[in-house]
């Protein structure tokens, strides 16, 4: 078992031909991820990584039963690549590509609610259910299978926590890096939920940092919702205020948003919250062995 | 993206929102010139730098007579000013503002923000401006007014009445005229990519209009480039100089001050090393984010920035490939070697894809300063106990 995605899941790759694209489309295949076909207008009919090319998310989802996408497009044309997902009925899109301006990815969201299609980014590593299914960018040989689910805002802490998860002798269900924008997709409370009813997942790490309130929602969600032990790290302690550390919406303005909350209203909760991220690996051995 | 003020009311201007009319000076000659123009009987000069508290810190001079006005754009053209925004350090006003003076009988703050917990534009507005709202947000959260604002419906009468009326204004005529107002705002930032503008203060005059006294206005950086009109308005000055540099390297930086370098890939674990840093009690010098094309020459021009930093002792190469290959970075770190003089002590960790053929190529490079880590918290220890050990750059 695993969450969002699994061994069956079909999926395209909305600017499939391209640099990056092409790339990673052929490590998600050397994964085991069924990838059906891609979608690059006017590419039409052509054959890449031998898959068919479609110009049309639509007719991509009518020949191949697709659905989920992952899409690569260039900065600007990620609002409509997930419009044009949603109306053509793919389930789930995960949006690799960063850069694109705020307001079309809140009304890209708003179209995506309104078909009933999750999301998952932008601007994230993507996802990965261990020895099934990747629709993403990580090195995929980090995620061993196992008892543990992962969330996480930032790629390369999804990478590290994995990691030491892996090294104590545990591994991953699934690893969702949800992306560190002002607006995402899915976010920590629907994931926590997920995992909770994931008969095979027995503990959740989840890694945040500042900026927003996901974690703080969170915090409140997990208080009535979740019994399966939980290991938080929050990245930024030490970041100064106001300025902005790589990622869009890690910007503490004022007093809301800071690791330091973020990291009492999780202790409150009922959370292990480590103090750095070289301590996510002991912690979870912690919480998996003194149940 | 930050523009002054006198860029913001510029943008105003074109969509109708209201402010005193001024002209822009770099020399007092100007100024005066500015304010003959303007003519009446009082200017103020204002300094025109990215921060706001230029008023208490002394940025702000408002003046009754035209030598006056030479005066004051004398006194400001040149200065460093120093804010609770800018720092100790200050920043040197290049530019000066002079406005028309205002007969001012009421004051109120106004803004417009992303609120990211209902993921929508949200108007923030106060019965009393010139206050720092992060004070207020913080004290006496119920006196701030709310309206969010769907971008899916677009703005609705009823939220102008719902804002004049928590205002407690009255009177027929201002309430129009101030529904007007927040309708023009709301139309400029929405059009124009705005993260952020705010009107502090915003104030009602002797004759009932509404005027933007101050204007800040932010822009989403990632909309920058459906907006070339935006990017001339930009005031490099203003931007640090080396994290400017860093960006066109596609380096992410941010100076701060400790005494341990960092260079990181993503974001993430960048602030996760600054952090471990400080858990295993040194503090970092700096955010580096190097992405996902460490290529030797960004390497480089990575120690080399972390280095103009006085202060560093020791500097922290944290690495978790993944599509980063190790071995590139472990190339881009010997090239760095031989370009840059690099003479404090590097602590590097590399994990991930082509960890062990990157630990090769560090081994047999035989560079002195270079110690290797195995994993985070122990490459975080070393560091700290280099930078103890180490007398740092001369």
């Amino acid at each position: 078992m695993a969450i969002l995605i699994d061994k069956n899941t079909k999926v395209i790759v909305q600017g499939f031909t391209g640099r990056e694209a092409t790339f990673h489309s052929q490590q998600c295949i050397d994964y085991g991820t069924q990838i059906v076909g891609g979608v690059t207008p006017n590419k039409g009919g052509q054959v890449h990584l031998d898959l068919p090319v479609f110009n049309m998310v639509s007719e991509a989802v009518e020949a191949t039963g697709a659905t989920a996408s992952m899409i690569f497009v260039p900065p600007a044309f990620v609002s409509d690549a997930i419009m044009e997902a949603a109306v053509a009925g793919i389930k789930l899109a995960v949006i690799i590509t960063e850069g694109s301006p705020t307001l079309d990815m809140q009304a890209a969201k708003a179209c995506a609610n309104k078909y009933g299609m999750m999301m998952i980014g932008p601007n994230c590593p993507g996802i990965i259910s261990a020895d099934q299914c990747k629709i993403g960018i990580m090195p995929g040989n980090i995620f061993k299978k196992g008892s543990v689910g992962l969330i996480s805002k930032s790629g390369t802490l999804t990478y590290e926590g994995a990691n030491q998860v892996c090294n104590e002798g545990f591994g991953i269900t699934t690893a969702v890096g949800i992306g560190g924008d002002p607006i995402i997709g899915l976010s920590f409370k629907q994931l926590l939920q997920m995992f909770e009813e994931d008969k095979d997942t027995k503990a959740i790490v989840m890694i945040g940092e500042i900026g927003g309130d996901l974690e703080i929602q969170a915090a409140q969600y997990i208080k009535d919702n979740i019994k399966k032990p939980i290991v938080a790290f929050i990245a930024g302690q030490t970041a100064p205020e106001g300025k902005r550390m790589g990622h869009a919406g890690a910007i503490i303005s004022g007093t809301t948003g800071t690791a330091k909350e973020k990291m009492e209203a999780l202790s409150e909760a009922g959370v292990t919250v480590v103090a750095t991220p070289a301590l996510i690996g002991k912690a979870v051995k912690e919480v998996l062995t003194t149940q | 993206m930050n523009i002054h003020e006198y860029q913001a009311k510029q943008i105003f201007a074109k969509y109708g929102v209201p402010a005193p009319r001024g002209f822009i000076a770099n020399t007092p000659a100007q100024a005066l010139k500015n304010a003959q123009e303007l003519g009446g009987k009082v200017w103020v000069v204002k300094a025109q730098i990215h921060a706001g508290g230029r008023g208490l810190g002394g940025g702000v001079k408002i003046v009754h007579s035209l030598s006056d006005v030479k005066k004051a754009a004398t006194e400001l053209l040149g200065m460093t000013l120093v804010t609770h925004q800018t720092g100790p350090e200050g920043k040197l006003v290049r530019k000066v503002y002079v406005e028309e003076g205002i007969k001012i009988v009421d004051e109120l703050y106004l803004s417009i923000v992303l609120d990211r917990a209902i993921e929508m534009p949200i108007i923030l507005a106060l019965k009393e401006g010139g206050v720092d709202i992060e004070t207020v947000a913080a004290k006496s959260p119920e006196k701030i007014i709310k309206i969010p604002i769907d971008p899916d419906f677009g703005y609705q009468g009823y939220q102008g009445r719902e804002l004049v009326f928590a205002l407690g204004i009255k009177d027929k005529r201002e309430q129009y005229k101030l529904q007007n107002f927040v309708k023009a705002l709301y139309n400029l930032y929405i059009e124009n990519d705005v993260q952020m503008v705010e009107i502090n203060p915003l104030v009602k005059t002797k004759t009932g209009s509404f005027l933007a006294l101050d204007a800040k206005l932010q822009f989403d950086d990632s909309a920058m480039a459906r907006h070339p009109e935006f990017e001339e308005m930009r005031d490099i000055h203003e931007e640090n100089a080396d994290e400017r540099e860093a960006s066109l390297y596609g380096l992410s930086y941010i100076s701060l001050e400790g005494e341990i370098g960092c260079m990181v890939n993503g974001a993430g674990l960048a602030m996760g090393t600054m952090d471990t840093i400080n858990y295993m009690g040194g503090n970092p010098a700096n955010f580096l984010d190097v992405g996902g094309n460490a290529n030797p020459e960004a390497v480089a021009k990575g120690f080399e920035i972390i280095l103009r930093n006085k202060n560093v002792k020791a500097i922290f190469i944290n690495i978790f490939g993944g599509i980063v290959r190790c071995d590139r970075i472990a190339n881009g770190i010997i090239e760095a070697t031989k370009t840059v003089e690099v003479n404090v002590p590097v602590v590097v960790r590399l994990d991930g894809t082509n960890a062990i053929e990157a630990a090769d190529i560090l081994r047999h490079a035989n560079i002195d300063n270079i110690i290797t880590a195995t994993d985070l918290a122990d490459g975080a220890k070393k560091a700290v106990e280099a930078a103890n050990n180490s007398q740092g750059t001369k």
